[in-house]
């Protein structure tokens, strides 16, 4: 119960400052952002003063920035976002639209990073000091220092220009999953191997699980029942924590290969200063990391329930 | 974390001497490179573009004929140096806050963590974004974007390293026999929070360094003339077949800059 509570106030205080940052961003923008509006609406060939003005007075630009931060707060915390103020279309409608790609992007990526990470690290692990547990070091250490932006550019050359078995870039069929997923899979897997392997190597030390050894069950079974739970949880903990490492990464990998996701989204939404766009996008990333991580919260305290105060 | 005990033969003094050497040589060739080879990293010469090194250019030239060495030293130069200051701030405001937190308890403490929980929840290159198109300026911009950022990590473990200690016998004794909070925070918590603050920073500088360059990839970073790593990449990228060479100078320059720093942090925790 204390678990929901805190996050739950950590839901509001993210709402309050992602409020406050984009109502500062909108007000404090260098230039006239009726100007930039009305560009992003109408292209930068078409705008006149007349059309800046037009916008002027339909959003409301102008007066004292009181009155217009409650109103702002109080939209905010009736999820009205508002509408796009390039597209035109309601912000919640543009997101609904947009997450779902970004979504199973993710999922993939971290599908894809629990089959590589973890089992060779358990593996690691088991044999502490072995040649795989320093091969996986040396491994992992390189894979950390390399980018997910630059990992996408390497995998992009290598698997789709230089042996053509992928397309470089696009949506819509499964095989455009797998290089992009692979990207961000690849960097998260480097940490879930070294959580893993620490893990493992810490529990195969305890007294209970040499005690599992010698009464006689085989090294499988001894892993399967005493070994994975624990493993687990330091796991879980942390790919909640990973969660906004994989945000990031998805909005970068999305704007390298055209992924029509939120990421892409934020970065043209930056661009243009379509603000009520940053606020819905950022809102949706920041509260989507407090539930994963709350019902990641809930599955600890389940899986382990030493832990519960 | 978990015993160090039976762990690996590059680990902690092997691996940071590594880091601390690949490091140097890096810094080295960013501050020396274009005192040894003088030259403009903005001069364009469109005769020799994308051509081979010469005396003038040890790297070779860009597409447009601009010297990729005394670029390359330059962009060594700029985003460890944005880097470095924002993980300074943000590593200066942890520290005094984790410690105010940990030390007065109460609503300061409740305040502030809330504060940094939240922050911890919303992508930092998120918040880079959005304080990159409130200030004037990107290297400003960044600097403060990444502080505000870096600085809820610092806090977290300061606040923590600092409530153990707090609480042990020597700090209490300390404070029976009347000595001030500078005194138990020098000889007492200072030792404790410092090899922490160490992992923490080298983290914070390769995530900064990894951000700048992400983010000049996507063309939202630094601006076109500024020689920066994600920036170089990304002009180079449409050349790769005719100069493999060009494209992988800052490739490999950004992996060394930031496999140093991973070395540097010790590599096992987070």
């Amino acid at each position: 119960m204390n678990i929901l509570i805190s996050r739950l106030a950590q839901a509001a205080t993210v709402a309050l400052l992602v409020g406050a940052a984009t109502f500062a961003m909108m007000r404090s923008l260098p230039g006239d952002a009726a100007w930039r509006i009305a560009a992003g609406r109408y292209g930068y060939d078409n705008v006149n003063t007349a059309a800046a003005d037009a916008v002027r007075e339909e959003l409301g630009l102008g007066g004292h920035w009181f009155p217009a931060f409650m109103q702002w707060m109080g939209d905010l915390l009736r999820f009205d976002f508002g509408v796009s103020l390039v597209s035109g279309q309601p912000v919640i409608a543009e997101i609904g639209h947009q997450l779902g790609a970004s979504l199973w992007l993710a999922l993939a990526a971290i599908g894809l990073s629990l089959l590589i990470g973890p089992p060779l690290g358990i593996l690691a692990g088991l044999r502490a000091g072995g040649w795989l547990d320093r091969g996986l070091l040396v491994v992992s250490t390189g894979v950390k220092a390399i980018p997910q932006f630059l990992m996408a550019l390497i995998l992009i050359l290598i698997l789709s220009v230089q042996l053509g078995w992928l397309p470089a870039a696009g949506y819509g069929a499964g095989r455009h999953f797998i290089l992009p997923a692979l990207a961000l899979a690849l960097g998260l897997a480097a940490v879930n191997a070294r959580i893993a392997r620490d893990a493992m190597a810490s529990i195969a030390a305890m007294p209970f699980y040499q005690f599992a050894q010698w009464k006689g069950l085989s090294r499988r079974q001894v892993l399967w029942r005493h070994g994975l739970r624990n493993v687990s949880v330091p796991l879980l903990t942390y790919l909640g924590l990973q969660f906004v490492m994989l945000v990031e990464g998805v909005v970068v990998i999305e704007s390298i290969v055209g992924w029509p996701g939120i990421g892409h989204a934020l970065v043209h939404a930056v661009f243009a200063r379509d603000v009520p766009m940053v606020q819905g996008t950022a809102l949706m990333l920041g509260l989507g990391f407090v539930l994963v991580n709350a019902l990641i919260d809930l599955a600890v305290a389940r899986i382990d329930p030493r832990g519960a105060r | 974390m978990t015993t160090f005990a039976n762990s690996l033969p590059l680990n902690m003094p092997l691996g940071r001497a590594m880091g601390a050497m690949v490091l140097a040589l890096v810094a080295g060739f960013a501050l020396l490179g274009p005192v040894l080879v003088p030259g403009d990293p903005f001069a364009q010469s469109l005769m020799k573009s994308l051509a081979g090194p010469d005396a003038g250019a040890p790297f070779g030239y860009d597409h447009l004929g601009r010297s990729l060495w005394h670029r390359l030293a330059h962009a060594l130069r700029l985003s460890p140096a944005i880097a470095l200051a924002a993980v300074a701030t943000a590593g200066a405001a942890g520290l005094i806050l984790g410690t105010l937190a940990a030390a007065r308890g109460g609503w300061v403490e409740r305040l502030l963590v809330i504060l940094a929980d939240a922050l911890m929840a919303l992508p930092g290159l998120l918040l880079v974004l959005i304080v990159l198109a409130i200030m004037p300026g990107t290297a400003l911009g960044f600097w403060a974007g990444l502080s505000l950022v870096l600085w809820v990590e610092f806090f977290r473990l300061t606040r923590a390293a600092t409530r153990a200690t707090l609480t042990s016998p020597a700090v209490q004794a300390s404070r029976l026999l009347g000595f001030r909070a500078a005194y138990v925070f020098r000889t007492h918590l200072w030792p404790e929070i410092a090899p922490l603050m160490l992992t923490a920073a080298a983290f914070g500088t390769a995530t900064t360094i990894m951000g700048i360059a992400a983010l000049g990839f996507v063309s939202v970073g630094m601006r076109a003339p500024t020689p920066e790593l994600g920036l170089m990449m990304v002009e180079l990228l449409p050349y790769w077949r005719e100069a493999p060479m060009a494209l992988l100078t800052p490739v490999l320059a950004t992996f060394t800059l930031l496999l140093g720093l991973t070395l540097l942090a010790g590599g096992q925790k987070q």
